[in-house]
């Protein structure tokens, strides 16, 4: 490593703040990105099991779960 | 394409020319507003006039920029609502060339009466008298190209709620080459340097604009009356 | 080469593609990022007149890289959709839009905070700022485009027009706005220098502009399919897919 210490590779000689916080917000920027269309997708995902297993099986089932015995009519 | 395409076409020039022409209030308008808006900058930045003479050029073409905004928020929606729009659509004619001529019989009436009352607006920015003739000439072809931007942003915006805002981000990023070869074509003249280079490139822009506007303008359109 | 853009045009082919090809990708990405930014931020060695702070340049250029591209893709996508009328280049367009603007805030962003130290202002409108700034615009104006319009199909028409303008313009606008600076700039500072970037601090950046070219293909393949999932609810491959 570069720096000496942790500690000198979290002040970097002064611009520490800039540098951090510049990272800081990319990967802020970066995981939304990954996290919003997961989220998403999964949310779809989940309604997707609900409407193909509503008709026939428990309308409170567990939709992790994939609608138990319910049959794909 | 009808045979009778091109002629059609300058019939219709010729029309939007002579009801623009008629509806006086519109181009004074353009020219009031103008006037307005170059009244705020002195009030704004200080009466100096060593400051005002060098920021003339860029403020010049900031308020060229705005009102060529404002004006072409109202290019097609007349047409547009009481269905003469889709009228040419449909008359065989292509639609592109059609509404060039409404954007080009625009350009005239609030572009080119701005560069006649330019050098007026421009000395009351106290800019350089010499740079004049150049801000002139640069202003022809910028508020063509303004025209040309400003029909292609209302073309796509034309159908749309709240269009005047949606024009306004959607232009605006493209007219900055406009922004930046008029300036600078009027600054170096303003300095005594040749002015050239920076209207040879408007005019290189405007002459793309030209072929490329009917095409997009005609997309657009299209677009809108399918909503 | 036509027959792969055919099978991408296909909603069941795509969705199988992208599912498989995040589940491998995403890994990837998050293992470069890491490596890139941990090299450039630990260990590649200060720069000789900035210090430390140019360390950012390592999060800068890759996503300004990836934004500038992703317009390009954008509008490629754009005219695939007008020419070829496939439907799978309007969710494509649809979903790179927000992602080019969100990685064109993180360059503007970053700039900023990098010029702080540099040169001691926060906001300096030289010419690769400026530029990237419009750029911002121009992704912001056709993801305005696309919620104006009330019809999907019609949007996507209205943005690929939009896009194709943008394209034919962004090179124009990225020029004279170099001519702008150059001819507003005070005697001597220049922005990067121009002179070769020693190889120490070429690989990490290469490393992260992998990375985030990773990143952009990843996050678009999955709105792609997160659209597709909300909007195909009726399809049996779909509900095959996903049991």
């Amino acid at each position: 490593m570069y720096f000496d210490s942790l500690n000198a590779a979290w002040d970097m000689a002064g611009h520490g703040p800039y540098v951090w916080s510049a990272y800081a917000i990319t990967m802020a920027v970066v995981a939304s990105l990954i996290i919003l269309p997961h989220r998403r997708a999964r949310r779809a995902q989940q309604l997707l099991v609900q409407v193909s297993s509503g008709g026939t099986g428990d309308a409170d089932q567990d939709p992790t779960t994939g609608g138990g015995n319910a049959s794909q009519a | 394409m009808r045979p009778d395409s091109l002629g059609f076409c300058r019939q219709l020039f010729v029309r939007h020319l002579r009801c623009g022409v008629r509806r006086v209030e519109d181009v004074l308008n353009s020219l009031v507003f103008f006037l307005m808006v170059v009244t705020l900058f002195p009030l704004g930045i200080g009466p100096d006039s060593n400051t005002l003479r060098e920021l003339s050029p860029g403020i010049f073409w900031v308020v060229a920029l705005l009102s060529a905004l404002s004006v072409s928020g109202r290019l097609f929606s007349a047409d547009f609502e009481d269905g003469s729009l889709e009228q040419l659509a449909v008359s065989g004619h292509p639609l592109g060339l059609c509404a060039m001529a409404e954007v080009l019989a625009h350009w005239v009436l609030s572009g080119l009466t701005l560069v006649v009352a330019a050098p007026v607006f421009a000395l009351m920015l106290n800019m350089v008298p010499a740079a004049i003739p150049t801000l002139m000439l640069s202003l022809v072809l910028g508020t063509l190209c303004l025209s040309l931007l400003g029909g292609i942003g209302a073309a796509l915006t034309v159908g749309v709620r709240r269009g005047a805002l949606l024009l306004s981000l959607v232009m605006i990023p493209l007219t900055v080459p406009v922004l930046i070869f008029g300036t600078s074509a009027v600054g170096e003249a303003a300095i005594g340097y040749d002015p050239s280079r920076w209207i040879a490139l408007m005019g290189a822009f405007a002459a793309m604009g030209l072929l490329l506007a009917p095409l997009a303008i005609g997309a657009g359109l299209r677009i809108s009356l399918e909503q | 080469m036509w027959k792969i853009i055919h099978k991408f045009g296909s909603p069941p082919w795509f969705f199988r593609f992208a599912t498989k090809a995040v589940q491998w990708l995403l890994p990837l990405m998050l293992i470069a990022l890491v490596v890139g930014c941990v090299w450039g931020l630990l260990y590649a060695p200060p720069d000789f007149r900035q210090g430390n702070s140019y360390r950012i340049i390592f999060i800068h250029v890759p996503a300004a890289v990836v934004a500038l591209a992703g317009y390009y893709v954008m509008a490629f996508a754009g005219l695939v959709s007008l020419v070829w009328k496939i439907k799978m280049a309007d969710v494509a367009m649809r979903a790179v839009a927000p992602v080019g603007a969100a990685l064109t805030f993180v360059a503007l962003v970053t700039g900023a905070i990098w010029g702080k130290p540099t040169w001691g202002a926060w906001w300096v409108w030289d010419a690769r700022i400026t530029s990237m700034l419009i750029l911002l615009f121009l992704y912001l104006g056709v993801v305005a485009l696309f919620e104006a319009y009330e019809n999907p199909e019609v949007a996507a028409k209205a943005c690929a027009v939009l896009s194709l303008v943008g394209t034919v313009n962004i090179p124009i606008i990225y020029k004279s706005v170099d001519w702008w600076y150059s001819l507003h700039q005070p005697a001597s500072i220049k922005f990067t220098g121009e002179s070769a970037i020693d190889a120490s601090m070429l690989y990490p950046l290469l490393v992260n502009i992998g990375a985030f070219y990773l990143l952009f293909a990843v996050v678009v393949m999955m709105n792609m399919r997160a659209t597709l999932l909300e909007t195909h609810t009726n399809a049996a491959w779909l509900r095959e897919a996903v049991d």
